[in-house]
């Protein structure tokens, strides 16, 4: 045979080779029936081919890439655990934070897994196929080595023993729980704007700084290894999110006004999402990275500018609400973790009240705002508490019908004065924490009004024991619910201080440096 | 001019790539921690596989980079040669 | 000597997650492919219909007509978790990299017999077309099928099948060029012996029960053509000119042993659950062995000539024979 001329292929080419080209379009069935989802939400896609993953990856090179990663993984999770690595962090505090990130964070991760197959079955293009069923696979990888580096952390704390039960069910995990449904729910494009775009590439850094950085800083190897190694999939997800959104802009002009109502949209409920974060990193860490108000200032602001002076030139906007969250970046934090305090009861983790030496943390990162509202708020909880009268609050919070949160948030002037915004549909009111979330809702009633609200549900009586009478004369709700929850009273729930977790952290401490 | 940037997490391998975006950078900003190095450059970076090569004496494949990769920022571009990050501004 | 070591022995609060201890009867240690599967998906308190689905929940097990009380009896026997997944194709990959390498530098692709190289192209290289098929069916079934426990593997399928695929890319480059990439894709396009299959593969792609579709792609054509591919073809590639063709489909033929494992486990399970089950996979299985059949003949024909037939009946018949283990009944 005679020697064919084989001129080396460059990347791009063989990558073209290894995906795109594998396509074809149907001709036996047709295209519509192959890919129904594509024209539902106005979106246009005129060449499916103009799309370019920077990263082109073959599956020889993920498998080979992705085995190291795991393998290195999974020895300092081994060497973690062997060596009680536990012990090592900071305080038992710092624990409680894994408890908001397993029952919070880490099904998010599998919902990711399930939206990043589905889109990438649906898209007709071969390139954002190939790069969707990859993050699809990262995301089971993120779910799963969260899943197991907390398992150490699940035989000696409590809190993390129920977590699927709880992330679907829990008044505050709803949050988390409903912002994913609602962008899995959504059409294809959206999913893509909302996850690929506003979360894992406009907010991700203000997910994950803060909880691996927090777990470096606090001693926790476990947790920053599992951090650091689902960051190197991020570049990746990064990487399509940006992609994506600049290829859906440059196919159709009239996809503008789309794409830039799901960013302001998404960048909102996105935000709302955070607020469990922003407390955390204030309130929980017992060794602070930075407050939440530098972390937005540096992940937002300037990265946000930066990435919107970018996109400027497709006539994108920074989104509603922007300006907003700037506002409450001085303010967010303190009221969170006042609500999570009052409700300490009704939680799977331990709060606690800020130290004196946590409090001048505190002044000198907020200087505007924590000593003039949030101080004496926190030395009113702290009194009473060394008075034996710790406060719990025994009512349930409002939530807000669009991002789930309990209604605490104050208008964007005024600290002092709580948000209400109401709307009607179908002759029912519902109401919202905000104008973002208000504006979410009149755009979609109809979606909005399935929410699953956990207090609804409670006050519906939805949420007790299969063998609980409430007409019985010591029938109380909260304990059931509680019940209902898994949350075991005394043991899970309520503060820090008189917690098994606290005692148990501190004896084995003294056992491992003791004789 | 907004600054695009690139984080490693700490390592002997990822210690070469760290030197050889900062030899082929000149106005690159080092940010050392303790488990990782942020480097941030203004407008533009670029990662050479030569370079790469040069400082950690073997064979390497510019994907490779991905194992250690923490976080970036900044339109993404790759050749066989050469990993950029830009903003267009 | 004896060296004991030891560390500080802290007695845990429990063994493992309480879902997952639910499961096992007790509270014991639990495996990371247990820990990782088990559960995993929301069962529960949907907030939204899907807008592209509003007949169903998020998760919903009657977007099949198979009914499992638990979906998760239908366990993996590999185990596959991210972790163990992606080691296991690692350690594949170094093989078939190192395979790959070894026939390019050892002159073996130039040196191979010419009438053996076009039929090696001619018959492998439109597979990597119906491999893309099968990546786009793994991505479905994981996308709208039911609990952790079978749209995990489903996923890992299909992304296996897009490596195949670009392993095929490969084996046309280095036995041919890029033209004969083209030719191949003009001949899934065109040529009559193809057009049986493309017209299957894109056959199932419409199908809306995802368990259905694991029927007609992972254990039918995944099985009689991996067979005859892999097993059948290659033999006598092999026996005609020597072993290059089958160090560069040495993945696809590991992999196919593998999947079958996987494969063989899910079916069996299936049909032991009920008679209804029993019944309606037996109904798939018979539909879409004729099916198949009926695609792959042309083929089987253009690569073995009079022998392919009889090539195929054995393919298919060894299908047969781990269906007629798993407990399905046979036409």
């Amino acid at each position: 045979m005679d020697m064919k001329a084989t001129k080396k292929l460059g990347l791009k080419e063989r990558y073209n080779l290894m995906t795109r080209d594998l396509a074809w379009s149907p001709s036996y069935q047709a295209v519509k029936d192959v890919f129904p989802y594509m024209e539902y939400e106005g979106i246009k896609i005129h060449d499916w081919d103009k799309f370019e993953d920077p990263f082109r990856m073959t599956m020889d090179s993920y498998w080979k890439y992705q085995a190291e990663k795991e393998r290195k993984l999974y020895a300092i999770i081994d060497a973690f655990t062997q060596n009680n690595g536990h012990l090592g962090v900071t305080d038992g505090r710092y624990i409680n934070t894994l408890k908001l990130f397993l029952t919070g964070v880490s099904p998010l991760e599998y919902m990711a897994h399930r939206g990043f197959a589905h889109v990438g079955r649906q898209y007709p293009g071969a390139g954002p196929r190939v790069a969707c069923m990859m993050q699809s696979l990262d995301e089971i990888r993120h779910a799963q080595t969260q899943i197991h580096s907390l398992s150490n952390y699940n035989k000696h704390y409590n809190g993390f023993a129920d977590w699927r039960h709880q992330h679907d069910r829990v008044w505050y995990l709803s949050v988390p729980k409903s912002f994913f449904d609602d962008a899995v729910s959504a059409g294809p494009f959206e999913f893509i704007v909302a996850i690929g775009f506003a979360f894992e590439y406009v907010l991700t850094n203000l997910l994950f700084v803060p909880f691996i950085s927090g777990a470096a800083y606090n001693g926790d190897m476990g947790a920053m290894a599992f951090g650091f190694s689902a960051q190197s999939d991020e570049s990746r997800h990064m990487t399509l999110g940006l992609e994506i959104i600049k290829f859906i802009l440059e196919q159709d002009p009239d996809n503008l006004p789309i794409v830039q109502a799901w960013l302001d949209k998404w960048f909102w409920r996105g935000y709302r999402v955070l607020t469990l974060v922003a407390m955390m990193m204030d309130y929980m860490l017992p060794k602070r990275v930075m407050s939440w108000k530098e972390a937005w200032e540096i992940y937002a602001e300037q990265n946000g500018a930066a990435l919107f002076n970018d996109l400027a030139r497709y006539g994108i906007k920074v989104p509603k609400g922007w300006e907003q969250a700037c506002k409450d970046k001085d303010h967010l934090s303190h009221q969170a973790w006042n609500v999570f305090y009052n409700y300490g009861a009704a939680a799977p983790f331990h709060t606690w009240a800020p130290s004196e030496k946590d409090m001048d943390w505190l002044s000198a990162k907020y200087p505007e705002t924590f000593d003039k509202y949030y101080r004496p708020l926190w030395q009113h909880y702290a009194k009473e508490q060394a008075e034996g009268k710790r406060f719990y609050n025994g009512t349930l919070p409002m939530l807000c019908q669009v991002c789930q949160v309990p209604m605490f948030f104050t208008e964007p002037d005024d600290p002092t004065k709580i948000a209400y915004r109401e709307s009607e549909y179908k002759g029912m009111k519902y109401h919202c924490c905000s104008d973002g979330c208000k504006h979410i809702f009149d755009n979609e009633p109809e979606k909005y009004a399935q929410s699953w609200l956990p207090v609804h549900q409670i006050y519906q009586g939805n949420c007790f024991p299969e063998d609980v009478d409430p007409s019985s004369p010591d029938f109380n709700p909260l304990a059931e619910v509680l019940r209902w929850y898994k949350i075991r009273q005394g043991e899970d729930n309520m503060d820090y201080a008189d917690s098994p977790d606290k005692k148990n952290f501190e004896n084995w401490r003294s056992q491992a440096t003791g004789n | 001019m907004s600054n695009v940037f690139i984080a490693f997490q700490k390592n002997e391998d990822s210690r070469a790539i760290v030197n050889a975006i900062l030899a082929d950078n000149p106005g690159a900003i080092v940010s050392d921690q303790p488990a990782m190095v942020k480097i941030d450059v203004p407008g533009h970076l670029v990662v050479r596989k030569a370079t790469i090569e040069e400082e950690i004496g073997r064979a390497f494949d510019l994907q490779e980079m991905q194992v250690h990769l923490i976080t970036m920022s900044g339109n993404v571009d790759e050749t066989d040669d050469e990993f950029t990050l830009t903003w267009h501004q | 000597m004896q060296i004991d070591l030891r560390t500080v022995s802290i007695t845990p609060l429990r063994q493992t997650y309480n879902h997952i201890a639910e499961r096992l009867g007790a509270d014991k240690p639990a495996s990371r492919y247990i820990e990782g599967t088990m559960n995993v998906q929301p069962d529960a308190n949907f907030h939204y219909r899907p807008t592209w689905d509003p007949q169903h929940e998020l998760f919903d097990p009657r977007r099949t007509r198979l009914v499992m009380r638990d979906w998760y009896a239908l366990k993996d026997p590999r185990q596959f978790y991210y972790g163990a997944y992606t080691q296991a194709r690692a350690r594949m990959q170094e093989v078939a990299e190192a395979d790959f390498e070894f026939v390019e530098e050892r002159g073996l692709a130039d040196r191979y017999d010419d009438a053996a190289r076009r039929k090696a192209l001619d018959f492998y290289v439109p597979l990597r077309h119906v491999a893309w098929g099968a990546n786009m069916n793994g991505a479905y079934q994981c996308a709208y099928g039911y609990g952790t426990a079978i749209t995990q593997p489903c996923l890992y399928a299909g992304m296996d099948q897009l490596g195949i695929a670009q392993y095929l890319t490969r084996l046309g480059l280095l036995l041919g060029n890029q033209g004969e990439l083209e030719a191949g894709k003009q001949a899934w396009l065109q040529a009559p012996a193809w057009q049986g299959l493309r017209r299957l593969v894109e056959d199932t792609w419409v199908l809306k029960d995802w368990f259905e579709l694991f029927v007609a792609q992972n254990l039918v054509l995944d099985g009689v053509l991996f067979a005859l591919a892999y097993k059948e073809v290659d033999q006598v590639l092999s026996e005609q000119a020597g072993p290059v063709v089958s160090m560069l489909t040495r993945f696809q033929a590991e992999w196919g042993q593998d999947a079958n494992k996987w494969v063989d486990a899910v079916m069996k399970v299936a049909a032991a659950e009920s008679p209804e089950n029993k019944e309606l996979l037996s109904h798939w299985y018979a539909h879409w062995r004729g099916r198949v059949q009926q695609a792959l003949a042309p083929i089987a024909e253009l690569a073995l000539g009079a022998a392919g037939a009889d090539a195929l009946a054995r393919s298919v018949a060894a299908v047969d024979g781990r269906m007629n283990k798993a407990g399905l009944t046979l036409a």
